[in-house]
């Protein structure tokens, strides 16, 4: 098939509510909540003038949205949703039931601050409290990856050595709300990509009738976790076949993390979505000052690339890590997870913490120098958690 | 002509009801009696049942991993969701039935089960999004009254002077002061919806209602008595005999309401006081020992009363009058 790319000038929005445009799921249920909202509105457009066959439930919160999507996703339907911060907070509960049901569905999740106080912009307080509920969470640096994110996404989730749900998170207003060109693969070519959903053991299938959800107590619950264990371990080794299947068919590489002029760099910054284009352009004015600076940009934060991150950060000088969260009363959570990365490598780096943007505070070019000259000047300790663009 | 208990009998004497034997329900428990009406009606009339499952006894009982009761397809996913997980079930079928993946002539009967807590309660706002959006689902709620799953503790549908170990009859307090929500007049007014309330002393009745509900063409919902011999401390062979009296006594009333259209489906003919139904189970001994018991249970006897005639009114002025 030919590859035939459309660039336009899209939001974050727009890009994802395309790529469920052209996955076209046999059902979507989605509450509204900014910065969330347009992607909802998008998509209910799109039902509406008949562009999709999907049947969309408009439900009454993000609770019933992840319950609905959990019901119809085990009955044998491809179910999407899509969230923000309180919105996924609210679903918190049925999150972690749809990754032990081990249901395939895919969540962009615009990143917004969590209340409170109530706040509507960026930070990664939401996909943070979800570390640890057994989905699969992708990054995007831009709008194109989002869109990307989202049509990769669904052939990982669904992988049968996987079988486990995905978060696409991209930053609230930055990405959903911010114009960027995206280029837009034919409809066929993505419905060729992410294929025909094998649903298993579906709710539907009266001939082969299924107990989904039974009271798994001390006896077994335990081996149902290990079993869920093994399939985020099975994501490192599925995820390079899919990445390289879908560079393929479109032409654009993904991995576990991109490195940016790391090949003789000595200093790292190590960060998550959209904050990296910033971090780039500072590198490369940095280089051109003659610094050996590079960045790491993580595009799967679940499960974590260790290996990765140990082998490209072994005997660097220094790595800095920007968290846009926090863990009160512990480290912030991206730079817990570099550091304790490192730990068993045999040349750690000098480590610190910055911490930077919560509740949407802007990240400036400057803010980035500043942590690549603490770096470069070796004013780093281990054990300080740091703040960029705060008052004190 | 409507089935029959011995038509059933004989149907199921070798056809599988759908949910077995082995569950661990207490004997006497109204429950399993009511899965076990609504899912005989619903396989007699060739649906294919698809269950749904609220957190509660009925769920824990009969799905203890890696045994199941359910001969079914079924999906239990939390506490407060049965409706929303089953709108995301029944939407499915409707996508995969226009993709053409499923035969147009299967008929499948999508039922979420749920008891007090996860319906008059925590599962309130999940329940209310299910029937305002319309899915062809028929919620049945066993009521027995209270928390019974984790021990007994009110909810929502305890009656006044019932004790419960989280509003107990005290020293001072006289147990739950409050009456009863009304959950089929909450569901009612979501008025495109067959709403009714059925009792296990009344099969004929409670066949008729699942029947009218499954054939609905909208969402319905059943409200079905069911004791708890545990906790309302009553010997377990005394289910139907206690369900008789909730009927008798005007506290269970039995009815339905078609968008909008009340229809009163049993009028005894003479009541008994209520203080029969209460004098009949333990959980209102307490009470019924207080010096103020009398207030209390001619409270519940006016409440009853006024609620039987305005029941009566409903049905005379909503004749032939449905709101949708």
């Amino acid at each position: 098939m030919e590859r035939v790319v459309e660039r336009v000038a899209v939001t974050g929005a727009e890009a994802v509510a395309n790529a469920m445009r052209q996955i076209e799921p046999d059902v979507v249920a989605a509450y509204p909540i900014t910065p969330q909202t347009p992607i909802v509105e998008y998509f209910a457009r799109f039902v509406a003038d008949g562009v999709v066959r999907t049947e969309m439930i408009p439900v009454e919160s993000e609770h019933s949205a992840m319950s609905a999507v959990v019901g119809a996703a085990a009955a044998g339907a491809r179910a999407m949703t899509a969230t923000s911060a309180n919105g996924l907070a609210l679903m918190h509960e049925i999150v972690y039931i749809a990754a032990s049901y081990r249901l395939p569905i895919v969540m962009p999740v615009v990143n917004r601050a969590l209340s409170g106080p109530i706040n509507i912009h960026c930070d990664h307080s939401d996909a943070m409290a979800e570390r640890d509920s057994g989905w699969i969470q992708l990054f995007a640096e831009t709008n194109q990856e989002a869109y990307d994110f989202t049509i990769l996404a669904v052939r990982l989730a669904e992988h049968e050595d996987v079988r486990l749900p995905v978060m696409v998170n991209l930053d609230g207003f930055i990405l959903s709300h911010g114009v960027e060109p995206v280029e837009f693969y034919p409809d066929e070519l993505v419905k060729k990509f992410v294929g025909e959903l094998k649903p298993m053991y579906p709710l539907l299938d009266t001939e082969h009738p299924v107990t989904w959800g039974p009271l798994d107590l001390y006896d077994y619950y335990f081996e149902h976790k290990r079993q869920q264990i093994e399939a985020m371990e099975n994501v490192k080794k599925v995820f390079p076949e899919i990445a390289k299947e879908f560079e393929e068919t479109f032409g654009r590489k993904y991995w576990f993390v991109e490195p940016y002029r790391m090949e003789d760099a000595e200093h790292v910054m190590v960060a998550l979505g959209s904050t990296n284009s910033t971090i780039k352009y500072v590198v490369d004015e940095l280089r051109e000052e003659g610094y050996k600076v590079g960045s790491l940009k993580i595009w799967m934060f679940r499960p974590f690339p260790k290996e990765q991150l140990q082998e490209l950060l072994n005997g660097r000088k220094s790595v800095v890590v920007l968290d846009r969260a926090v863990s009160f009363g512990a480290e912030a959570p991206l730079y817990e997870a570099v550091k304790s990365a490192l730990y068993e490598v045999a040349a750690r780096p000098m480590l610190g913490s910055y911490v930077y943007g919560l509740g949407g505070r802007d990240i400036k070019p400057e803010h980035i120098r500043k942590v690549f000259e603490d770096a470069i000047n070796g004013n780093l300790i281990a054990d300080e958690q740091r703040y960029l663009g705060l008052r004190e | 002509m409507p089935v029959n208990i011995k038509q059933l009998a004989q149907e199921f004497d070798k056809k599988e009801i759908g949910i077995t034997q082995g569950h661990r329900l207490c004997p006497g428990c109204g429950a399993p009696i009511t899965v076990k009406f609504v899912m005989m009606i619903a396989r007699h009339l060739g649906y294919e049942p698809v269950v749904g499952l609220a957190t509660g006894c009925l769920e824990v009982s009969t799905s203890i991993y890696p045994y199941t009761a359910w001969s079914v397809p079924y999906i239990h996913n939390a506490f407060e969701n049965v409706a929303a997980t089953m709108s995301g079930v029944e939407t499915a079928y409707k996508a995969l039935k226009n993709k053409g993946k499923i035969p147009e002539d299967k008929k499948y009967a999508f039922i979420a089960f749920g008891g007090d807590g996860g319906t008059y309660d925590i599962g309130l706002q999940s329940l209310s999004g299910m029937l305002e959006r319309g899915h062809k689902v028929l919620y049945v709620l066993y009521d027995n009254e209270g928390y019974m799953n984790t021990g007994n503790q009110r909810s929502g549908s305890t009656p006044p002077g019932s004790d419960t170990t989280t509003a107990p009859v005290g020293k001072k307090l006289p147990g739950k002061v409050q009456l009863k929500k009304n959950i089929v007049e909450i569901v009612a007014a979501h008025e495109n919806v067959y709403a009714a309330t059925a009792s296990l002393s009344e099969p004929m009745d409670f066949f008729a209602k699942v029947e009218k509900a499954l054939n609905f063409d909208g969402p319905s919902f059943l409200a079905v008595f069911s004791p708890c011999v545990r906790f309302w401390r009553v010997n377990d062979d005394k289910t139907v005999e206690i369900s008789k009296l909730a009927v008798e006594t005007k506290y269970w009333p039995l009815y339905e309401v078609e968008r909008g259209v009340y229809r009163v489906t049993r009028k005894p003919k003479q009541f008994k006081p209520v203080e029969e139904f209460l004098k009949a189970q333990g959980r209102f001994r307490k009470l019924l020992s207080r010096p103020d018991a009398k207030e209390i249970v001619d409270e519940l006897q006016e409440y009853v009363d006024r609620r039987w005639e305005r029941l009566l009114t409903l049905e005379e002025v909503t004749k032939d009058k449905p709101i949708r």
